[in-house]
């Protein structure tokens, strides 16, 4: 068979990207924005494991009888999951409190499960693994995004380096406090979705009703 | 007694598990469409989280633990970092459990729930639960409050964006921001109601 490696490696960044379009792993993905460093901390987590889940899975894809893959795919995702922990804990503490519970949910991760279910299981390793590496690169593009955009509007800084000087330091910037709570998290992503389907007019979802005039005839 | 009053509304409304940690977004956004499913998902959400916090609680305390395994004779040894795969494997066979025993007992509830068991597992408001337990450190009684309280809030949360979604089919809605977009902006709405609860002590 043969694999259209670009595009197997480029396409869910933005054409089919896993957060925007499959809706897949949003959870973390509003989580762990309101600062760019545990966003990038999480997205490097999450792409490992997706990626080494994937290899995992389609090496052995042969050898796993169907009826009992997804307990062995959970298995399998969850001992990837408890590495990155530990190695998370032992390298990066300050890190690994911040994301405190969501570096386990990777374990719930849809993209995770998703990507292992839909392609790993029934492709090669070397199509699986640039898969696996094309879904992570487009979810970490949308998490660093969202991080960005919440950090550098909600506490004037990058990554702890203040960027726009704060009014209580003497400087001019007002902190806007909805970026760094639950709901802007949820309004950024709207957006940038919205924004998105402007630009690629073919993801727009078709509307379940259409409200239009209806012409009535006077003659009936 | 008070105690217990404040911890379930606090897992209810001011740590809402949907719109304060956006535990379980994926089924949340997936499955809102309608309100009689949102109701059926939300009834099987509320009974698997019942029953795994307190049963996580139970093999965190007396198994994995640090010092936990002492009764064995075995006091020095830690296996915390066994926990994750360990909730997610209890959280697995106890949905299978609950599926087969509403099959065989209450066949009625079992069409019911039936479709949304399975989905259940992969949920990360469920685990999210059981680690928040851990994290927390709640006592077997307090968890088996906070499981109820985390998925009733849960429930809450998806059965009343559903209403909306419901209502929402009829409005004019820009292309770009059709289906998706939108939801995400009227769970972010409804997120900020759900703030007015926070500071709360009763």
């Amino acid at each position: 068979m043969e694999y259209n490696q670009r595009k197997l490696l480029f396409e869910p960044i933005v054409d089919n990207n896993p957060i925007t379009l499959q809706i897949l792993g949003i959870c973390s993905a509003l989580a762990v924005t309101t600062k760019l460093a545990p966003a990038i901390t999480m997205s490097i987590a999450l792409t490992a494991v997706l990626v080494g889940s994937s290899v995992i899975i389609s090496l052995i894809r042969q050898h796993m009888p169907s009826s009992i893959r997804i307990i062995i795919q959970m298995t399998i995702i969850a001992s990837l999951v408890i590495v990155v922990d530990e190695v998370l804990k032992a390298f990066a503490w300050e890190l690994s409190k911040q994301l405190s519970v969501f570096v386990g949910l990777i374990i719930t991760n849809c993209i995770v499960l998703g990507r292992a279910e839909a392609f790993a299981s029934k492709n090669p390793p070397w199509p699986s693994f640039l898969d696996a590496l094309g879904h992570g690169l487009g979810y970490s593009l949308i998490l660093v995004s969202v991080a960005t955009i919440r950090e550098l509007l909600g506490s004037g800084s990058l990554l702890g380096v203040q960027l726009l000087p704060l009014v209580e330091d003497g400087g001019w910037y007002v902190p806007n406090g909805l970026m760094l709570l639950a709901p802007g998290a949820f309004f950024i992503i709207g957006l940038m979705i919205w924004g998105l389907r402007t630009w690629r007019t073919q993801q727009v979802e078709r509307a379940e009703y259409r409200i239009r005039v209806v012409h009535r005839t006077d003659a009936g | 007694m008070e105690h217990y009053l404040s911890l379930l509304f606090k897992a209810v409304f001011v740590e809402n598990l949907a719109l304060a940690f956006f535990l379980g977004m994926c089924t949340f956004l997936a499955i809102s469409k309608r309100i009689s499913t949102a109701i059926g998902l939300g009834v099987a959400v509320i009974v698997v989280q019942s029953i795994t916090v307190p049963v996580n609680a139970v093999i965190h305390q007396y198994l994995l633990q640090d010092g936990a395994l002492a009764w064995l004779g075995l006091g020095e040894l830690d296996l915390s970092f066994l926990g994750l795969i360990t909730y997610i494997g209890v959280i697995a066979a106890m949905v299978q459990i609950l599926e087969m025993t509403l099959d065989r007992y209450f066949p009625a509830l079992y069409q019911a729930l039936g479709i949304f068991l399975p989905l259940i597992t992969v949920n990360c408001a469920i685990l999210g639960g059981s680690l928040f337990m851990v994290e927390r450190g709640y006592d077997i009684a307090e968890s088996s409050v906070y499981g109820f309280g985390s998925g009733l809030g849960w429930a809450l949360a998806l059965v009343l964006l559903a209403g909306i979604r419901e209502k929402l089919k009829y409005s004019d809605v820009p292309d770009g921001l059709q289906g998706l977009g939108i939801t995400f902006i009227s769970t972010g709405l409804m997120a900020m109601a759900f703030m007015s609860f926070s500071g709360i002590q009763l």
